[in-house]
Formats: C-alpha cells, structure tokens, sequence
C-alpha cells in the first residue's frame, strides 16, 4: 500500500506520536510491497522537514494560512494531496490534531476510517486492524472497504522506525490560497507552561486524583513525585472537573491515552474511564487509603495509605538517593 | 435558531460488558441503556442556548436505530428538546453511515448548528461530527467547552492535547462536545411525564433516500482482561526498594 503519514510537528521536530504512526504504515508497505511518505502542513517547515526526512520522503505544504492547525484547511490539503498522490492508506498518530483534521479529511476521502487501532496483519489482501471500544473493555477485529483507506493509530502500540541512513527527498506541494476554505479562523491556544514532559511521550508518568485537594498540593505532591522520578504528571477526570488540573492533564478513555514504563496513580479509584489511558503501562503502582480500590486490579505494586503521608516520604527517599533507576533526562 | 442534536442509545459505562462466545457482538440483553454522555452534553448546550436567547430556538433530537432507541430520544425530550425524530435503521450503521444519514436530516430540516458529542462511549470512534462537516462543507469545532455567540458567528473553545484552542466559526457549523462544556440536568419528574407522551417523528431510510454503503467492518470482538497481579508493598521505603530492583 501507497501510505501517507500527516504528521503532527511542533515546528522544530516530527512528534515521538507521528513516528510510530510512521512506524506502522513502514510495517504495511513493508508487507505490501508499498511505500511510506510524509505530508508535513503548517508554516516555515524547513526545520521540520529536515528532521521527518531522516525517516521517510516529504511532502510539505508550507504558507501562512497553515500556520495553524484549521481542521477545513488542513483537511482540503490532505484530501487533495492524497487523491493527486493516489495513496491506499492515510495514516496519523490518534490524536487530539487528527481526530480533528484526519477525521474531516477521511469524511472528504469517502469515510472508510479506523479510529485508535492497536495492531494490525496483512492477510487474504486485506489490512486486518484490531482497535479498543467500551473504553477498552472489547478489542475488536475489524477491515474497512474502499479506498483511501484512514487509520489513526496509538503511539502506545507502535514504535518508531530506524532513522535511514541517507536523508529522504523534500518536495513542496503547492497551496492554493483562493481554494483553501477558511470557515474556521484560530484565535489562541492557551498552554501553561511546565517544565516536565509531555504526558503522552514520558517514560514516567505520576498522576493524581480526587485524593489531591488543591493546586498546592497537586504541584507539592504529584509534581514533586514526578520530579523525583524525572516523569510527567497527568491527572483524572476528577481534577479536571475541580479546576486544580488543566484537560491535557486528563489520562483516560476521553483524555489521553498513555503507556509509559511507569504509571504512579495515586488517589485515583480507577474507574473504567481511567483504566482506559493507562492499563497497558509497562508497570503500574497504586497508591489509595482504600485496598478494595479498582485501580489495584490493573497494578503490579499496591500501597494502602495515605497519599498525604506515604508521597512526601515517597519524595524524600527518592532525593535522597538521586543515584536512582532512571536515566537524566535527555537535552 | 435550529439546533439539531444527534442522540445515540449506548450501554451504561458502569456495567461489566461481556461478549458472545462466538465473538459477534456484545451481550446486551440485561444491559441498561442510557443517552451518550457526551450527547446529554449537547442536549443541555442547546437547551442553554434556547433559555439565553428567550425561547426563540428550537431543538430537535435525532437518533438512528431500533424503536427501542425512542428511550434515548425521549430523555432528551425530558431534558428540552422540542421535537424528537427517529431514524429507523435495523443493522447498527458504522461512522460513515450514520454521517450521511444525519446529512440526509440536516438537508431536510436546516438546522443553524449541529450540536453533538465528540465521541460514542460505545465504539469510541470520534468520527461522525468531523465526517458530517466534511460532507455538509460546514466548518467544525470538535472538543468543545464553551460557546458563545459573536457576530455571524460561534466562538469555541476546544479541549485540545496541547491545551484550550479558541476559534470562531461561521454559521452553519458542526460542534462536537467534550466534558467540561456543562453538567447536564436531572430532567423533573413532570418533564419526564410529558416526554413519554410526546409524539416522535419517524423516517426510514428510503425516506431520506439513504442506501448504506458499508466501510467498516467489525468481525470479531472480545474482551480483554488484565493479567496483572498486584504485590502488596507496606511502606514508602519498600516501595522505592522494589522500583530499583524492577528498573535496574
Ligand atoms: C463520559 C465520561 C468520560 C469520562 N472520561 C474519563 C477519562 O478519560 N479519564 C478519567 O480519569 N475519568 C473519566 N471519567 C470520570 C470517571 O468516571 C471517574 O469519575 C474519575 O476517573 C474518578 O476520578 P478519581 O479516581 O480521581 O476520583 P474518585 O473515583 O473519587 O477516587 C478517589 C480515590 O482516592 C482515594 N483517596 C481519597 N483520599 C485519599 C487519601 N488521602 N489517600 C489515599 N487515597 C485517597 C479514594 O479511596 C478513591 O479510591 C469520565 C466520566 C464520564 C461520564
């Protein structure tokens, strides 16, 4: 299969999310005798492209009224892209970006789509997905029929592929400003700063719920976890809800969806919602007051007490000995 | 103002969902049915919009499926809406069908604005607004948690990965719900009396002259378990020993 792979950049780099969405259509055109290109949108790409091109060929589509991610815009650009390059199948990494954009594209493409796939084999000539529903309590089998086929997948499933040895080529697609729609006008994104990383690509990820009080404690206890661990935070639903944590904190069958080596959940019952974000972490630790807690179901190590007097000694022991079992963080 | 609302019936998430032995569909006979949140979400959108704008709005509530779908239909009845449609469709029709048929019902009826949850919390597909949009060439606001009207217009702002998006868009205009757009109400009890009289529109799909064009296939399912086993540590000090000893 023909693959195209939009990718989700911040300008500087191809995300961590777009390399395994690369990683899986590599796999396919592996399969299929097909091959992998990039479509790269949005503005002054130079940068960006350079970096998706140790990794696979380029397709950018660079002008002003790209600069921000309209899902009208983009989604014309990837439709009209994919026809001109025929491709068999539009890949992306599932997330908040495509199910926005790849989403209405893949309704411009004729609607055959797969939304969170997990895994994937060839066979009888037909591309065979598995993808979770009932917040990850099913896994279904399923194909789709037509063509272009639209596929977003979890970065959790998917690594990314071997950088190749010589950089891939760069070709500019051109933009046609008086056909572009431009119903959708982009105001602001609003982002508090931090200095941890992003919940969905950390290998450490220490999330607080209900337990937490408020702010204060959100940053003293999870945050000061995180730190010791060299992790991110995330949250549940339920902070969100009290205003102490952002939405992009939120983990979970609506938020995000995470799998990192480590997942701390403290204070968080574990309600179907939330398992759904974090089950298929490599190791899961729980720490509740109550020992009949869900969340323990889904955990390799349990600690019932309470996060206000178990996370500061957690913290203290974890500085004291900053020899620890994580690498520094890279620069 | 015309808002219509789309509304699917999905099983209740608190219930443990069990599967066929032969992996064809889930096992729904004793499930409890309840209106998508994120749909209850829209159904309590729309009938803000109406209370701000003194009444002068109306909402429709649309759903496609079994007669017993009705239910649905009449808890957004209870919760507001002003009329209630249902599309009767016997197979349960993937993303990209229940995006025409709504297509279908929005050429026929002319909302001003499609108001509808970002997600099924059955299928978990996150399609059908952005399909609808695409198909209608209206623009899109998904991921929604607040609205206003501004001139010829809606602002949105979205819930996105990075953080709170704002965009305007131009009316019509499909918008897609997420969590923090409101707190549905408990509908009262009168309201809920009244909605089981009401009467509810039905078409089949030869009256929006739909014909399904199947594109995603579910052949099998099953349900997934955890394999995990929890070891129970007792201390803080345990616990930072037996992280070193699995991550070394
Ligand atoms: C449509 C829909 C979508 C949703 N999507 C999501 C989602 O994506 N992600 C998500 O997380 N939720 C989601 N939810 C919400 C979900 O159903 C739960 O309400 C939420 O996950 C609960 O968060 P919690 O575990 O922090 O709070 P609670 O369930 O209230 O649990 C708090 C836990 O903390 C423990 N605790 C309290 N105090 C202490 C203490 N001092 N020390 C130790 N333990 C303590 C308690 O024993 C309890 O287990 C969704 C809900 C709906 C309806």
């Amino acid at each position: 299969m023909k693959c195209l792979v939009v990718a989700e950049h911040d300008g500087a780099t191809v995300r961590a999310g777009s390399l395994a969405a690369l990683g899986f259509a590599a796999d396919v055109a592996a399969q299929t005798g097909g091959s992998t290109t990039w479509l790269i949108l949005g503005h002054e790409l130079n940068d960006v492209s350079q970096h998706a091109a140790r990794y696979a060929a380029v397709l950018a589509g660079d002008h002003p009224l790209l600069a921000a991610p309209t899902a009208d815009r983009y989604a014309a650009v990837i439709d009209d892209q994919t026809r001109r390059g025929e491709f068999d199948l539009v890949v992306a990494a599932a997330s908040t970006f495509a199910k926005d954009v790849v989403g209405r594209a893949g309704g411009l493409l004729g609607g055959a789509m797969a939304s969170d796939v997990v895994a994937h084999r060839w066979e009888n000539d037909r591309l065979v997905m598995q993808r979770p529903m009932y917040a990850g309590a099913v896994l279904a089998t399923v194909v789709l029929s037509g063509s272009p086929q639209i596929v977003t997948v979890r970065p959790t499933a998917y690594a990314a592929p071997q950088p190749r040895t010589e950089p891939a080529e760069i070709a500019t697609v051109g933009i046609d400003a008086e056909t572009l729609p431009q119903h959708i006008e982009w105001l602001e994104l609003e982002t508090r700063p931090t200095h941890r990383p992003d919940v969905s690509e950390a290998q450490i990820v220490v999330s607080g719920g209900r337990a937490i009080r408020d702010r204060d404690d959100f940053e003293r206890l999870i945050g000061g976890l995180a730190d010791a661990l060299g992790g991110a935070t995330g949250s549940s639903r339920a902070l969100v809800d009290a205003g102490i944590t952002p939405n992009e904190f939120q983990v979970g069958q609506t938020g995000k969806i995470v799998a990192p080596e480590l997942y701390c959940a403290v204070g968080i019952s574990g309600a179907v919602q939330h398992l759904a974000g974090m089950k298929n972490s490599k190791m899961i630790v729980a720490i509740n007051q109550d020992a009949d807690a869900p969340i323990f179901e889904v955990a390799d190590y349990g600690l019932v007490g309470d996060v206000y007097q178990v996370v500061p000694e957690l913290i203290q022991r974890l500085k004291d000995e900053p020899d620890r079992h994580h690498p520094p963080p890279e620069s | 103002m015309k808002i219509l609302v789309p509304c699917k019936r999905v099983p209740d998430a608190d219930q443990k969902i069990e599967v066929h032995p032969d992996g064809s569909a889930i096992i729904s006979a004793h499930l409890p049915f309840l209106l998508n949140p994120f749909d209850a979400i829209a159904v309590e959108e729309a009938v803000r919009i109406r209370e701000q704008r003194d009444g002068e709005t109306e909402i429709l509530a649309v759903t496609i499926g079994e007669e017993v779908c009705q239910d649905e239909l009449r808890t957004a009845l209870a919760m507001g809406a002003d009329r209630a449609l249902l599309v009767v469709c016997l197979q349960p029709p993937d993303p990209w069908n229940v995006a025409r048929i709504l297509r279908a019902v929005t050429q026929r009826e002319q909302p001003d604005l499609v108001l509808m949850g970002k997600q099924a919390v059955d299928d978990d597909s996150n399609q059908v607004g952005q399909f609808l949009a695409a198909l209608l060439d209206w623009p899109q606001a998904t991921f929604a948690s607040r609205l206003n009207f501004v001139d010829n217009g809606l602002r949105v702002a979205r819930e996105t990965d990075a953080g709170l998006e704002t965009v305007t868009v131009s009316l019509p205009a499909v918008v897609t719900t997420d969590l923090r757009l409101n707190e549905p109400r408990y509908a009262s009890l009168t309201s809920i009396l009244k909605a089981r009289k009401q009467s509810i529109d039905q078409f089949c799909l030869a009256d929006l002259a739909v014909e399904l064009e199947p594109r995603l296939e579910i052949r099998h399912l099953e349900t997934t378990a955890s394999a995990r086993s929890c070891q129970w540590v007792t201390s803080a000090a345990e616990l930072v020993d037996r992280l070193r000893r699995e991550t070394h």
